[in-house]
């Protein structure tokens, strides 16, 4: 087996996924390569090789530092085939799920998309999936010469293995004609403000089932007669709701409180990464089939609006 | 000018994997996935009043028409069924193979995909279609505008927004926040069935049948368990008289 890892970096700091995957397929035994694609990324390429790899494949180029999918494609292709890969693990992303995506289309390969783990058995490569909501666990496969596996973030720990100084080989890629189209013409990154939801015991948060940016009043009040933090799932964000940085989730943050209260969210996975090691978890949403109730320690069946008025008043009578 | 917007008819409710064929189970009710709702409305939305056309196209069983024929009744004008037993079974690159071979059909300016397929969770789809088209890709879009000949998508990562360009022909796919799609008229139910409806089999679009279905895709379901569970939980139903019993729960717990 030959394993390669595209390796992510964000202002210049490796991504803690990435390390943990690449540490992932130097456990897996057998070559292991990594990729740095952007500007400034030789001088990172050394650290690599106490996570697992023995060569590192780097495409510096000053074009490349917007992170956009498609020139990666085209440098992932060209390595995978020059370097003689038929593995290629990444850790999701944003930009990651779409690397993958477009390299399984341009090699022909499989594509096993959230995974938890990988193993061997048996000579062949095996996957576990939760799949439909975690609702079913499923051991997948690839068929075909090629495999390309994105892991759920957080499944490794970037654990150094100790590994030397890696052999760096450069990528001079040819680009195909689209893919360096779509151009990032700007780049809003927000700022925190207030007290930090990581830090928090309790967190309030908010989705689209409180039904209009008013009605996170109702999630702040409770948030404040429990001594919590508001947080947010992407949809409100993204609709301008609330602000980028209470979201929680696979593009927000990572929380996990001693009690985690869910207010008209309907418990998607990409929400669920970022709140499922709270301690308690309590849900109302009015939709008894939401999938956050398949991953809620209370689960209450009704409306935000007539139910977290009084649940306040409750709260604020017992603290009074 | 034309849009196409790739829209999937999923299971109602929770789905479940059958465990004969380890397939998903498609044999109960379906609906227009919620997620491409959005991207019909944004389609609907760029089109206005203009004469653009807005061609709906879905790989699927039969049945899945009655979902194209909800985004019909919200306005789009047409729509383009695949749909051939050859192709059940179909992974990522299976799918993307032939979705590719009907957008390829209609030469539309515009590609639009949903956030995630509510049942398959990828939320990879168009970085595999587009990829086969050669045309540039822009997911996630929280806010889609047409300028001069391209466009220009609003998109969130995990670092914050970023701002992308890019001409067109291209694949986007829209996040579930960009618009709140309407809900069809009346009017809109009854004209969607004299708008046209084309199915086509995998030959209609030149695509072998070993290119799609099991023997088209490149990964495979070993085996199905169950996840691991956690633990107890509890489920009470009611308006504000529920509050009691929370913060008697809270109190057990003795979080308040
Ligand atoms: C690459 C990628 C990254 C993503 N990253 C994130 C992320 O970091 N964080 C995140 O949260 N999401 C993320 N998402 C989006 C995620 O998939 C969901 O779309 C999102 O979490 C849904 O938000 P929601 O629960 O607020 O909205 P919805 O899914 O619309 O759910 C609203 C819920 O409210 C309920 N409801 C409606 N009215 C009421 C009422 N009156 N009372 C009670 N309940 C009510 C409904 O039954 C429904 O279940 C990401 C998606 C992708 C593809
Ligand atoms: N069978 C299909 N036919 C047409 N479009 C699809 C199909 N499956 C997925 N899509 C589109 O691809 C998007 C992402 O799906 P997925 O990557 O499977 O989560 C969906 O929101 C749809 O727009």
């Amino acid at each position: 087996m030959a394993t390669l890892v595209f390796v992510e970096h964000h202002d210049g700091e490796l991504q803690k996924g990435s390390l943990g995957v690449l540490a992932k397929a130097a456990s897996l035994g057998g070559d292991v390569g990594a990729v740095l694609v952007g500007a400034n990324v030789r001088a990172l390429a050394g650290r690599l090789g106490s996570y697992g790899a023995a060569k590192v494949h780097v495409c510096e180029d000053p074009s490349l530092d917007p992170p956009t999918p498609q020139p990666r494609v085209d440098v992932l292709a060209q390595v995978v085939r020059d370097g003689g890969y038929d593995t290629i693990l990444l850790a999701n992303s944003v930009l990651a799920a779409d690397v993958a995506a477009g390299l399984a289309a341009r090699l022909d390969a499989g594509l096993n998309w959230d995974l938890t783990d990988v193993a061997q058995r048996d000579g062949q490569l095996v996957g576990q999936r939760p799949a439909l909501q975690d609702s079913v666990q499923v051991e997948v496969g690839w068929t075909g010469d090629t495999r390309i596996a994105l892991f759920r973030a957080g499944s490794f720990d970037a654990a150094e293995t100790g590994g030397g100084s890696p052999e760096v080989v450069d990528v001079a890629p040819s680009f195909e004609e689209h893919s360096r189209a779509a151009k990032i013409v700007d780049q809003q990154l927000e700022q925190a403000t207030g007290p930090s939801i990581e830090d928090a015991d309790i967190v309030v948060a908010g989705g689209r089932g409180l039904g209009a940016p008013e009605s996170f009043t109702l999630a702040e009040e409770l948030a404040q007669a429990l001594g919590g933090a508001v947080g947010a799932t992407r949809a409100v964000v993204d609709a301008g709701w609330y602000p980028y940085s209470a979201q929680i989730g696979q593009t927000g943050k990572t929380v996990s409180p001693k009690l985690y209260v869910a207010l008209g969210i309907s418990g998607a996975i990409q929400h669920k990464v970022g709140m499922q090691s709270s301690q308690t978890i309590v849900a109302i949403n009015k939709d008894a089939n939401a999938p956050i109730f398949e991953f809620s320690d209370l689960g209450v069946v009704g409306d935000v609006h007539e139910i977290v008025p009084k649940l306040t008043e409750l709260i604020r009578a017992r603290k009074a | 000018m034309k849009i196409a917007v790739c829209v999937k008819h999923v299971p109602e409710g929770q789905s479940k994997i059958d465990a004969g064929s380890k397939r998903l189970d498609r044999s109960g009710e379906g609906a227009l996935n919620h997620f491409d709702a959005n991207a019909v409305e944004e389609a609907l939305r760029l089109k206005g009043e203009s004469d653009t056309e807005v061609v709906v196209v879905s790989m699927g069983p039969e049945r899945a028409a009655d979902s194209l024929r909800k985004a019909l009744a919200m306005g789009a004008d047409r729509a383009v069924l695949v749909s051939d037993a050859a192709a059940a079974g179909s992974d990522l690159v299976a799918t993307s193979r032939v979705l590719a071979a009907a957008l390829e059909r209609e030469g539309a300016d515009l590609v639009l995909f949903g956030q995630q397929a509510s049942d398959a969770d990828g939320a990879v789809l168009w970085a595999a279609v587009a990829e086969r088209l050669k045309r540039p890709v822009v997911s996630q879009a929280a806010e889609l505008t047409l300028q001069d000949g391209g466009l220009r998508v609003k998109r969130q990562t995990e670092f914050g927004y970023d701002v992308i360009e890019a001409p067109l022909p291209a694949v986007v796919a829209v996040s579930d926040a960009i618009n709140e799609p309407r809900y069809p008229s009346l009017k809109g139910i009854m004209g969607a069935k004299k708008k046209q409806q084309d199915v086509l089999s995998l030959g209609d679009l030149g695509v072998d049948s070993g290119a799609a279905g099991e023997a088209g895709s490149r990964t495979t379901v070993l085996s199905l368990g169950s996840p691991p569970s956690r633990g107890d939980a509890k489920k009470i139903e009611g308006g504000a008289e529920t509050a009691e019993q929370i913060v008697e729960f809270l109190t057990e717990r003795r979080l308040v």
